[in-house]
């Protein structure tokens, strides 16, 4: 066990009797020591409601919010008033949808996404095209899993109003081409919504750089806890989208008939905020900071470069998306022939590795791939070579387990 | 966990067994059962005249325990009356949640008795459980959801 992994309990516990060999970190990543002391740091020193008490310890568990705020703000390169903390990404996008797509999008526009998004950036579209009138047109990949630039040529046109995007799959692992979009979307006067999902915690998201209208991610892929993650909006659009969720500290002043709301970002976080998981959240920013991404890119790639190469040498697997390493944000999508992803990930569980099957959340693609499901291996910071390696030989067991020759 | 007891023979066998994949002539009943969060997806027929199950088959595609679970069962509930699977679908149940361990009893179940090693794998009780899930649901009258958008 290295000194990384020594900083997250869970890893020193065994699973099964046996070292836990977590690979299914595009579903959720394990915390450090450092995230849970924040937290219980919060809850044991400043825990008050934020915004409410004039007492000195409301006004610290204010400055806990929105410090937490700012230090979020700063990782994807936004203002700190264009940044609404959400529960996770699904929160976000749905927010989007309601506060954005309902009131702005009318019959006859066009709603462009990849047939790879996740049901989180898909049914919120869904319920918008139902309730407006606008149509959903899907982007296919090609073979290789890419979104070609004939592909955004064909489907974003002058009746796209609204283009919503995973920036990495979080099946084929594959970025997609997010400055062609963007240009795309600009020429014809489009919004472009980000689902950073499954990039946030493999690469630096600049918003501004992207030029991307709203962005949405996660904490708990990205070491912090469950129930924090942050959207981001351009300024000039939030100031004109209604509240999503109403109630308590999202108001300037309620009256019988009639109400004012709060400025952005506060109109939009009704209710008591999760003041412990943004101060998680901002924890697990830290973490990564004292990483540095150089070192987390070059680690990621280095392991799924590991892994393609160790897959691609075991008969009867098949990897979808282009089996490119660098290109890759540390998933791999994979299915043994003749084998169910579940029996794969049963068989790989015994030996104490955990990873995913099924449909990943993304049936549109899975119909496309022409598959029900498949199994993923995804990779953290805390992943080492021993843990691909460990990986692999279980791989190479599966179809004897299942009377499947050797 | 031992995978031995999982994945026996009788599984792995039935898994690709053909014999039960299959659509059934002039079926009375046809339910989808669906593992939402896995995917797991079959569709049970059925030809059930006068109270008693003259025909059984199903399509779809799972794992081989979810497929294994289905083609067992169909095994052990063609030919007998609707009564008599009611009651065999209950003990397996029983048998899968562990409340039924005893040897004579699940002698009922047939083959099917190579399923108990899931009653120790909460993970793949949904699998073993789900055509027989669907079975209860077809037998009760259940009508098939429509797809909405």
């Amino acid at each position: 066990m290295n000194e990384l992994q020594k900083q997250f309990p869970i890893l020193t516990v065994p699973e099964n009797g046996k070292r836990l060999i977590y690979l299914d970190n595009a579903a959720t990543t394990q915390k450090p020591l450092s995230v849970l002391k924040a937290v219980e740091d919060y809850y044991r020193q400043d825990n008050a409601n934020p915004h409410r008490g004039v007492y000195e310890l409301g006004v610290r568990a204010t400055d806990a919010h929105e410090n937490a705020r700012v230090a979020v703000a700063r990782f994807l390169h936004a203002a700190p008033e264009e940044l609404i903390f959400t529960q996770n990404t699904s929160e976000g996008l749905n927010l989007v949808a309601y506060s954005y797509g309902l009131e702005f999008l009318k019959a006859g526009d066009e709603i462009a996404l990849s047939v790879a998004e996740h049901h989180s950036n898909l049914v919120p579209w869904q319920r918008v095209a139902k309730a407006t009138g606008a149509k959903l047109v899907y982007f296919y990949p090609g073979p290789d899993g890419r979104l070609s630039e004939e592909e955004l040529d064909r489907k974003i046109t002058d009746r796209t109003r609204l283009v919503a995007i995973a920036q990495v799959s979080n099946v084929l692992g594959l970025e997609a081409p997010v400055a062609s979009v963007v240009r795309r979307a600009r020429a014809v006067g489009a919004v472009v919504v980000l689902d950073c999902a499954q990039s946030a915690p493999h690469l630096p998201v600049d918003v501004k750089a992207l030029d991307v209208d709203f962005a949405a991610f996660s904490g708990h892929k990205l070491y912090a806890p469950m129930g924090v993650g942050a959207l981001y909006g351009k300024k000039a659009l939030l100031e004109k989208m209604p509240p999503f969720l109403s109630g308590g500290d999202m108001i300037a002043s309620v009256h019988e008939q009639s109400v004012s709301y709060a400025e952005i970002p506060r109109c939009f976080e009704a209710g008591t905020r999760n003041v412990g998981g943004e101060v998680g959240l901002e924890a697990a920013i830290r973490f990564m900071d004292s990483l540095g991404w150089e070192q987390i890119q070059a680690h990621e790639k280095a392991l799924t470069a590991r892994a393609l190469k160790g897959l691609a040498a075991i008969p009867h697997i098949t990897v979808y998306g282009e089996p490119v390493p660098e290109e890759r944000c540390g998933v791999i999508s994979f299915n043994v022939d003749g084998v169910h992803p579940h029996d794969t990930a049963t068989i790989l569980d015994a030996s104490g590795i955990a990873v995913r099957a099924g449909h990943h959340c993304a049936q549109p693609l899975m119909e496309f791939l022409g598959i029900t499901a498949c199994a993923r291996a995804s990779f953290a910071v805390y992943n080492t070579e021993e843990d691909v390696d460990a990986f692999l030989s279980s791989v190479e067991q599966v179809r004897r387990w299942m009377g499947l020759g050797t | 966990m031992e995978l031995n007891a999982l994945y026996n023979q009788i599984i792995v066998e039935n898994s690709r067994a053909p014999q039960n994949r299959r659509k059934v002539e002039d079926a009375t009943i046809a339910l989808e059962g669906v593992n939402p969060s896995c995917g797991d997806d079959i569709v049970l027929e059925l030809r059930v005249k006068e109270g008693v199950i003259e025909d059984a088959g199903f399509t779809g595609d799972g794992c081989a325990i979810s497929q294994a679970s289905a083609s067992l069962m169909i095994d052990l509930v063609k030919g007998r009356t609707v009564e008599d699977a009611r009651e065999l679908l209950h003990l397996f149940f029983g048998m899968i949640k562990g409340e039924v361990a005893d040897e004579t009893r699940l002698e009922e179940l047939e083959d099917a008795v190579a399923l108990q090693g899931v009653s120790h794998m909460p993970a793949r009780v949904k699998c073993a459980v789900l055509a027989w899930h669907t079975l209860e649901e077809a037998l009760d009258g259940k009508q098939p959801q429509e797809l909405r958008l």
